[in-house]
């Protein structure tokens, strides 16, 4: 291991923080200390980096535990809003998956469908304090003898409402763009025929795996921004898969790591759990997801100090070689500085570019990570175990 | 002489939608215009999006024509409106604006709309991931 010139530890950083000395700064801040000032001095001024990002985040959803009903019911199917939500858990609990849409939507029989409703819908009206049509239905049993259960609820009358989701926070995301001839209606969103747009979806320089990129600081413990509220990483995500190429600031270039959240969904807003109807895809759910990164020596440092410039994807084309599954080849590598301007080159052709994540709202979330942690309201959780990094350089 | 561009919705009601008042802009104001769109609806009443040019004083007696004969003109632009509240400045929106109405701030990061661009085609209503784009051509 390396010898370092500054080493915090987790407890040194929280007890500032209690104190309130804590330095934070965003990671789009960082950028210009460690320029400034090098990675050693960065290190030793700066405690925490704040970092956000705010995308349409599919996999994602909640746990609910709606409470007994007089006669009891062992709920086996459950609709919210006539959203079908999944009942094979226990009596009373469901869990609400952001995609799922509501009965009777007419899908894509008309194309494209607008998808207005669903999952994700759901959980931002729960939020929002909005009343939701429960309705459930059971087989009967000797102690769960009810049959059908009809009833309104908000988020309050809830024993329990944990937002888990089981992927989020992809360090780094496809560029699409459509070779084809016909505008294509995609996760990624509306891509015109013949290389009209390229979309993308990441926060860049601020979101938060792009600025831990070997996962030093992040992983199953580590105190988040979840929608509004505080949470946790539970779990490495679904898909997470640290073994992809990287450029030689280690951030990958390609679709990486991810991380499982959790938190209570009763603590989180509106503003931050928002539903999403992608035309002609379906229903998803925007995300607001911050990672404060404690900054414990000077590696950690110039990692966080990362930019737009520095951090690549590759292009896909989603009109054929996307659909049609397989080894996809890229089109070609992109910065996110190039793709945040507004346009990149691809094949000696200029694409405006369009994002579906919000840096705007990320800024915002890193902003307010960085105001709770200054405020004292928000401490550091050491992870119990750090997100697998497969025998990438990882150090604590 | 000043000449103006503007976009306007022009509401026509039952009893005149099939007389020729669209070519009078022409005839007698030398107006240009581009139907951006029209659309006649079960009980007869129409709505048109055109696109007007002309000089200054002669786009004015145009529109003070359109009123005259019964018909609702108002700017393209209050017809489209942007939710604040609602839009999350992702900027999905901005890969199918044709117009550049809908645009990203370099700095802020904002979605920007500008009702002048806008030529009312809809494309962002349903685009629009959290449906923060409305656009009211009904009568």
């Amino acid at each position: 291991m390396k010898k370092r010139k500054v080493q915090k530890t987790y407890q040194e950083i929280n007890e500032k923080i209690r104190q309130r000395k804590v330095v934070v700064v965003t990671a789009e801040e960082m950028i210009d200390i460690v320029e400034r000032h090098g990675e050693v001095e960065a290190a030793r001024k700066v405690d925490i980096v704040t970092t956000g990002t705010f995308g349409p985040m599919c996999s994602s959803g909640a746990f609910l535990n709606f409470g007994h009903t007089s006669p009891r019911l062992k709920a086996m199917k459950v609709w919210l809003n006539d959203v079908p939500a999944y009942g094979g858990i226990a009596a009373v609990d469901c869990y609400i998956g952001a995609t799922e849409v509501v009965e009777g939507d007419p899908l894509n029989s008309v194309h494209p469908g607008e998808f207005n409703y669903g999952g994700g819908h759901v959980i931002e009206d729960l939020v929002a304090g909005n009343s939701i049509r429960l309705r459930a239905e059971g087989y009967g049993t000797d102690c769960y003898p009810a049959r059908r259960s009809e009833r309104n609820i908000t988020l309050r009358d809830l024993r329990d409402a944990i937002l888990f989701n089981p992927r989020n926070a992809y360090q780094n995301y496809s560029c699409a763009v459509n070779q084809s001839d016909k505008a294509i209606y995609t996760y990624m969103g509306v891509i015109r025929p013949r290389m009209a747009n390229a979309n993308y979806s990441t926060s860049g320089q601020l979101s938060p795996l792009f600025n831990d990129p070997y996962y030093m600081t992040i992983g199953i413990g580590t105190r988040i921004f979840l929608g509004g509220a505080q949470g946790f990483v539970a779990w490495p995500g679904t898909q997470h898969n640290p073994r992809v190429t990287r450029g030689e600031n280690g951030v990958p270039k390609s679709g990486a790591g991810t991380l499982a959240a959790i938190g209570n969904l009763k603590n989180m807003s509106p503003e931050w759990l928002v539903g999403a109807s992608m035309l002609g895809y379906g229903v998803s759910l925007y995300v607001g997801l911050g990672i404060p990164i404690p900054i414990l020596n000077e590696e950690i440092a110039r990692y966080t100090a990362v930019k737009d410039e520095d951090i690549y994807t590759q292009i896909y084309d989603y009109g054929k070689d996307y659909p049609h599954g397989g080894e996809l080849k890229s089109l070609g590598e992109v910065s996110y500085k190039a793709l945040r301007s507004g346009k990149i080159v691809v094949n000696n052709k200029e694409i405006p570019t369009a994002p579906l994540s919000s840096y705007y709202k990320a800024r915002q979330i890193a902003e307010i990570l960085k105001n709770w942690i200054e405020k004292g309201e928000f401490i550091l959780g050491e992870p119990q175990e750090l997100l697998p990094s497969d025998g990438l350089p990882q150090t604590r | 002489m000043s000449t103006v561009t503007k976009k306007i919705v022009i509401r026509y009601s039952a009893d005149i939608v099939e007389q020729p008042i669209t070519c009078q802009l022409v005839k007698k104001y030398d107006l240009d215009f581009n139907i951006l769109k029209a659309r006649i609806f079960p009980r007869r009443e129409g709505v048109m999006v055109l696109e007007l040019s002309g000089t200054k004083e002669n786009f004015e007696a145009g529109m003070r024509f359109l009123k005259e004969k019964g018909l609702k003109v108002e700017p393209l632009s209050k017809s489209v409106t942007m939710n604040v509240e609602k839009c999350i400045h992702c900027g999905a929106c901005i890969a199918f604006c044709s117009t550049d109405a809908l645009s990203i701030d370099p700095q802020t990061m904002k979605v920007i709309f500008d009702p002048e661009k806008c030529n009312g085609c809809e494309v962002c209503v349903t685009g629009c991931p959290v449906r923060a784009m409305a656009v009211d051509l009904s009568v």
